[in-house]
Parts: structure tokens; C-alpha cells; sequence
């Protein structure tokens, strides 16, 4: 394991932030710690990285009791979600950062910083200072900044929470590619759940400081612990008593078995997707089915129709 | 249309605020100037030059000089304090910082003189000493580093230091590294300030120096004896030297935030 947190405990003032968390990650993992704002995820970072200390608990990196170890003696790299650039210095000065404070040589920091500006694909901005990128090239300088060291552990603390939709899917995808290419241990925070499914091998999911599921995306997508969880990763409806994702629903125009009688009270096309908003009993629900499914039912606001959970949707009883 | 309702605004507001510089600033400092030459250049060099005037001018280049860095390095230990640190009474020594601005200097000379004079209850006499001119600089300018770095300080973006900490710095390379550069800037502003506040002291100087020519007379009382003398066009000569001391000052300060912020 590359990094072991276990029994962590840590409360700012009166409120607890975490409470007995405990975590393993896997070596050359990419692992998502994904949760609510407020849920713990970005302090459990930090108390990784040794920016926070808990207040009981410990914290293993490669098997090395590192609880009380200063950060800078952990050898992990942090990227923060405000870049955090050292904004007096030129972007090869700012990645060059960890490699002047161990001394390496001239020449060696030179080659060293040149492939990883190249990595991030910033070799053509090496001069230039924090203030006069982008937003998302700020972030990739930092990602380089944090990889110079050789990190044992790379920590991001929602990396791409600072950058509009459009970059936020560019850096996600990237990421993901860079990752397969270095192999470094890394834990990154998101509250995004569609970014966790995307980018990570496996998914911790904290909540009220508490961790409440760990596995990876396919899992805890298919088999949530619980309708927290099942809400949280993904769209939800409710029929029958039961919490069912809206693409596991099937509609038709004849009673079957299993089906409930249900009126339709919307039909809303979003392009590929048709999302049919329907009562039933008095509950409203909705389902998600293609633009052809849609086209071959020619439902409309008034008809009656018959849905039922498909054979083998995983659902949730909510306790009544 | 609205262009050039902008532009007409524009035009205006610039009109008033050269006119109220140039009554205020440009055209008393240009009759100074204009003064000095009344005898010729040689006689300003020989107006500047007289032991006198040169004693008091190089005591107040040298003392002002010595002060401002002396403010350079408390003036920014005293702000780090009132950011970083958290102790009981901070506000009430918050607010104290601005007392030298706020009191009339001969005032401040007078308190220097009860408690650093013949009489000091600390047994510590330095009146009429070079020691005392110092002394009341140094309480007239203490404001000025500390009110430019504090707010910089204020905004430096604390994430920089923990990246840095991440990365293998420790407290003191991270101080060096990465706090100090992006805190040059207003440490070198506030001085340059206090540097030009010192150089045209007078009120706070006058009582404890005891204004001793040659000795302790610094160049702002010269410049007034001169004049009670009736020598104005040598008081001017000396006033112009000390301009052009303080605009040096200025200019290079200048030029360094340019150089600092073209860094960005």
C-alpha cells in the first residue's frame, strides 16, 4: 500500500471534520475521494500531504509511519485547487522550485524541468510568469511542479475545481492519459461525481466526515451502500417504494408484469436523451429512455402507461 | 457621441488635477528651484558647499539613510507580528503604529526630550548628541514600512507556502524563497518613503538635537537659520539639494517597482 491512513480523527474547535477514516490506496492507483462539500475529503487530503495534523490516528506512506513527519519531509506533491503558483517566479523557475531546494545540478534540473514542461505540454511558455497563463495552464504548470520531486504520493485537492466546463473535461481526460504514463500514486478531492467515474481506478466516497464506500466506479455506481451514496453518483427515481436509476425503467403502452399504471405528465427532449416524467399513485418519478425509444412509444402529457424496474436493476427499498 | 463625452470628462479631470498639482506641488517647488539660481550656478554650489550647510545636508543624507534601513528591517518584522502573529492587545498596538503620524512632531520631539533628555527617567541622556537626531527620525517614520508591507503581507497567498513546504522547503528556505520576493516591493516603497520623510524633519529634531551647527544641526533647521539670516537665495540652494536628494529616491523606487512588476 502506498499510502495507509488509519482511525483518523480530527475536529476544528467544537466541529469534527473526520472520524475514525481509514483508508488504504494502492501503489500506482488513481484514487478519487469524492464526497459533499463539507464531507472531510479535502482535510484528509491535508492530513496526507501534513498540511493538517490529526488529532488522532495515523497516517503510513509507503509503509513509513509518517503522522508526524513535517510535510516537507514527506515527499508528496500537492496541487491546490487555486493553483497556488509562486507567482514572482517564471514558470520554469516555479517547477525547477523542488529541485534547487535539493541541490540537484544545473544541467540535470534543466533537462529534468524541459521533460516535464513537455509533459504538460508548457515547454513553449517556460519564461513566462504565473500572472500571464491561463487557468488551466497555471494547473498543469503546478502538476509539473509537484511531479519534479519524484513524489511518492501526488495529492490533488480538486484540481479542476478553479476552470470552467469546457477546460475541467480537457484537464479530466488528460489527467487520466498522464497517469497511465507515470504511474505515480495519486489521491485526488472532487465533488464531482462524473469526474471520479471518469478519471479514477477507484472511488472513496466521505460524507459527514465518515467514510461510506469504498470500491471502484463500476461498484459503487451498480451496488451503492446505501441511497446517500446511490443519490450521490448518479441520477435517482423512486418507484414502488424503491430508489432505481432512470435509465433502468422500462415504459410500455401494455400492462406487464411487475408494471405499475402511470400517467404521463412530461415528455422533455435534452437531444439523445428523452427524459418522461411520470405519476404514479400520486409520486412523481421520471425515466430515461432514447430519442428512438421515445419516437416508437408516441407517448405524450395524458397517456397512461406501464413502467417496471428492467430484470436485473439494481435498486435500493427506502426505509418507509 | 459618448466617445467624446468620455474623452471631454477625461480632458477635464485631467485639466483640474494638473492645475491643482501645479498650484500645490509643481510651481512652489519650480520657485525654489528658480530661486536657488538667482546668483548663478556657482554661487549654489558655493551656498551648499559651506561647512555649515554641507555639515547639516550629509547629516541628514546619513542619518536618514541609516534610519530608513533601520525601518526597512523592524518596519517588516513589526508588520510580520501584527499579521502572522496572535497575541492579546494587537489591535491597541495596531492602532498605536499610526501615533507618529498623528502627532504633531514637535510634540514627538518634546516626549523624546522627557524621556531621552538631561532629565530621562531611564538614566539614558542623548541630547545634543547625532545619536538623538537618529532617535526622533526613526519615531517620525516608524509608520511608513509597516503600513505598505502590512497589507501585502495581508494578501500573500498562504497556499504559496504550504506548496513550498510540500516541496521540500523548509521555514527558512520558504521565507527566503518565497515570502521575501513577493514582499520587496512595499519593504523597498516604505522605505523610500521614510527615507524622504527623514530628510525634511525638522519639528522633532529641534529640541532634543539642540541644533549644535556642524554637530547635530540637521539640513531642514540650516535651511531656516539661513533664512532668519536673510539668506534666501543660499536657503533655497539647500532646499533644491535636498530635492533633488528625494527625488533620486523616488525615481529609484520607481524604477524597482517597474522592475518588480514587470515580474508580475
Amino acid at each position: 500500500m502506498a499510502i495507509e491512513v488509519r482511525d483518523v480523527n480530527k475536529s476544528f474547535g467544537a466541529t469534527p471534520v473526520l472520524r475514525d477514516v481509514s483508508i488504504d490506496v494502492a501503489a500506482g492507483s488513481l484514487t478519487a475521494l469524492l464526497g459533499p462539500s463539507g464531507g472531510g475529503k479535502s482535510t484528509l487530503l491535508r492530513v496526507i500531504a501534513g498540511l493538517e495534523q490529526p488529532d488522532t490516528g495515523t497516517v503510513l506512506i509507503s509503509g513509513v509511519d509518517a503522522t508526524r513527519l513535517a510535510p516537507q519531509r514527506r515527499n508528496v506533491g500537492f496541487v491546490f485547487q487555486h493553483y497556488a503558483a509562486f507567482k514572482h517566479l517564471t514558470v520554469f523557475r516555479n517547477v525547477a522550485f523542488g529541485l534547487e531546494i535539493r541541490k540537484r545540478p544545473k544541467a540535470e534540473i534543466r533537462k529534468r524541468v524541459m521533460e516535464l514542461l513537455e509533459l504538460v505540454h508548457l515547454e513553449k511558455l517556460a519564461d513566462r510568469y504565473p500572472s500571464q497563463l491561463s487557468g488551466g495552464q497555471r494547473q498543469r504548470m503546478a502538476l509539473a511542479r509537484a511531479l519534479a520531486v519524484e513524489p511518492q504520493v501526488l495529492l490533488l485537492d480538486e484540481p479542476f475545481g478553479a476552470l470552467d466546463a469546457q477546460v475541467r473535461k480537457e484537464l479530466r481526460t488528460w489527467l487520466r492519459r498522464l497517469h497511465d504514463e507515470v504511474h505515480v500514486t495519486t489521491v485526488f478531492v472532487t465533488h464531482d461525481q462524473e469526474e471520479a467515474i471518469e478519471v479514477a481506478d477507484e472511488i472513496v466516497v466521505l460524507a459527514g466526515g465518515e467514510v461510506v464506500q469504498t470500491g471502484t466506479p463500476g461498484e459503487v455506481y451498480d451496488n451503492p451502500a446505501n441511497p446517500f451514496v446511490m443519490r450521490f453518483l448518479g441520477p435517482v427515481t423512486e418507484i414502488g417504494g424503491n430508489l432505481v436509476r432512470p435509465h433502468d425503467i422500462e415504459i410500455s403502452q401494455d400492462p406487464v408484469e411487475g408494471g405499475s399504471p402511470a400517467v404521463v405528465s412530461r415528455v422533455v427532449r435534452l437531444g439523445f436523451e428523452v427524459r418522461v416524467e411520470v405519476e404514479i399513485g400520486g409520486h412523481e418519478a421520471w425515466v430515461q429512455v432514447t430519442r428512438d425509444q421515445a419516437d416508437r412509444l408516441g407517448i405524450g402529457p395524458g397517456d397512461t402507461v406501464h413502467v417496471r424496474p428492467v430484470p436485473g436493476a439494481r435498486s435500493l427499498a427506502l426505509a418507509v | 457621441m459618448t466617445r467624446s463625452r468620455v474623452a471631454g470628462g477625461t480632458a477635464a479631470g485631467l485639466g483640474i488635477a494638473m492645475l491643482y498639482l501645479s498650484l500645490i506641488v509643481l510651481i512652489p517647488l519650480a520657485a525654489v528651484v528658480w530661486r536657488s539660481m538667482d546668483e548663478g550656478p556657482g554661487y549654489f554650489w558655493r551656498s551648499i558647499t559651506t561647512p555649515d550647510a554641507w555639515a547639516a545636508l550629509t547629516l541628514t543624507i546619513g542619518a536618514s539613510a541609516l534610519v530608513a534601513l533601520i525601518n526597512l528591517v523592524m518596519g517588516t518584522i513589526i508588520a510580520w507580528v501584527l499579521v502572522r502573529d496572535r497575541f492579546p492587545g494587537r489591535s491597541v498596538l495596531d492602532t498605536i503604529i499610526d501615533l507618529p503620524f498623528a502627532l504633531p512632531t514637535i510634540v514627538a520631539g518634546l516626549v523624546l526630550l522627557a524621556l531621552y533628555g538631561p532629565q530621562s527617567p531611564l538614566g539614558i541622556n542623548l541630547a545634543y548628541t547625532r545619536a538623538a537626531v537618529v532617535l526622533a527620525l526613526m519615531f517620525v517614520t516608524l509608520p511608513f514600512v509597516v503600513r505598505t508591507v502590512q497589507p501585502v503581507l495581508l494578501e500573500l497567498d498562504k497556499e504559496m507556502e504550504q506548496a513550498a513546504a510540500s516541496l521540500g522547503a523548509g521555514p527558512f528556505q520558504t521565507f527566503r524563497r518565497i515570502i521575501l520576493p513577493n514582499l520587496i516591493p512595499a519593504m523597498l516603497s516604505g522605505t523610500a518613503l521614510a527615507f524622504t520623510r527623514a530628510i525634511a524633519e525638522f519639528g522633532s529634531t529641534v529640541l532634543i538635537s539642540g541644533n549644535l551647527p556642524f554637530k547635530t544641526q540637521v539640513a531642514a533647521v540650516n535651511i531656516f537659520s539661513q533664512i532668519e539670516s536673510d539668506n534666501t537665495t543660499g536657503a533655497a540652494a539647500i532646499s533644491t539639494a535636498l530635492l533633488a536628494v528625494a527625488l533620486v529616491a523616488l525615481i529609484t523606487l520607481d524604477v524597482l517597482q517597474r522592475w518588480g512588476s514587470r515580474r508580475g
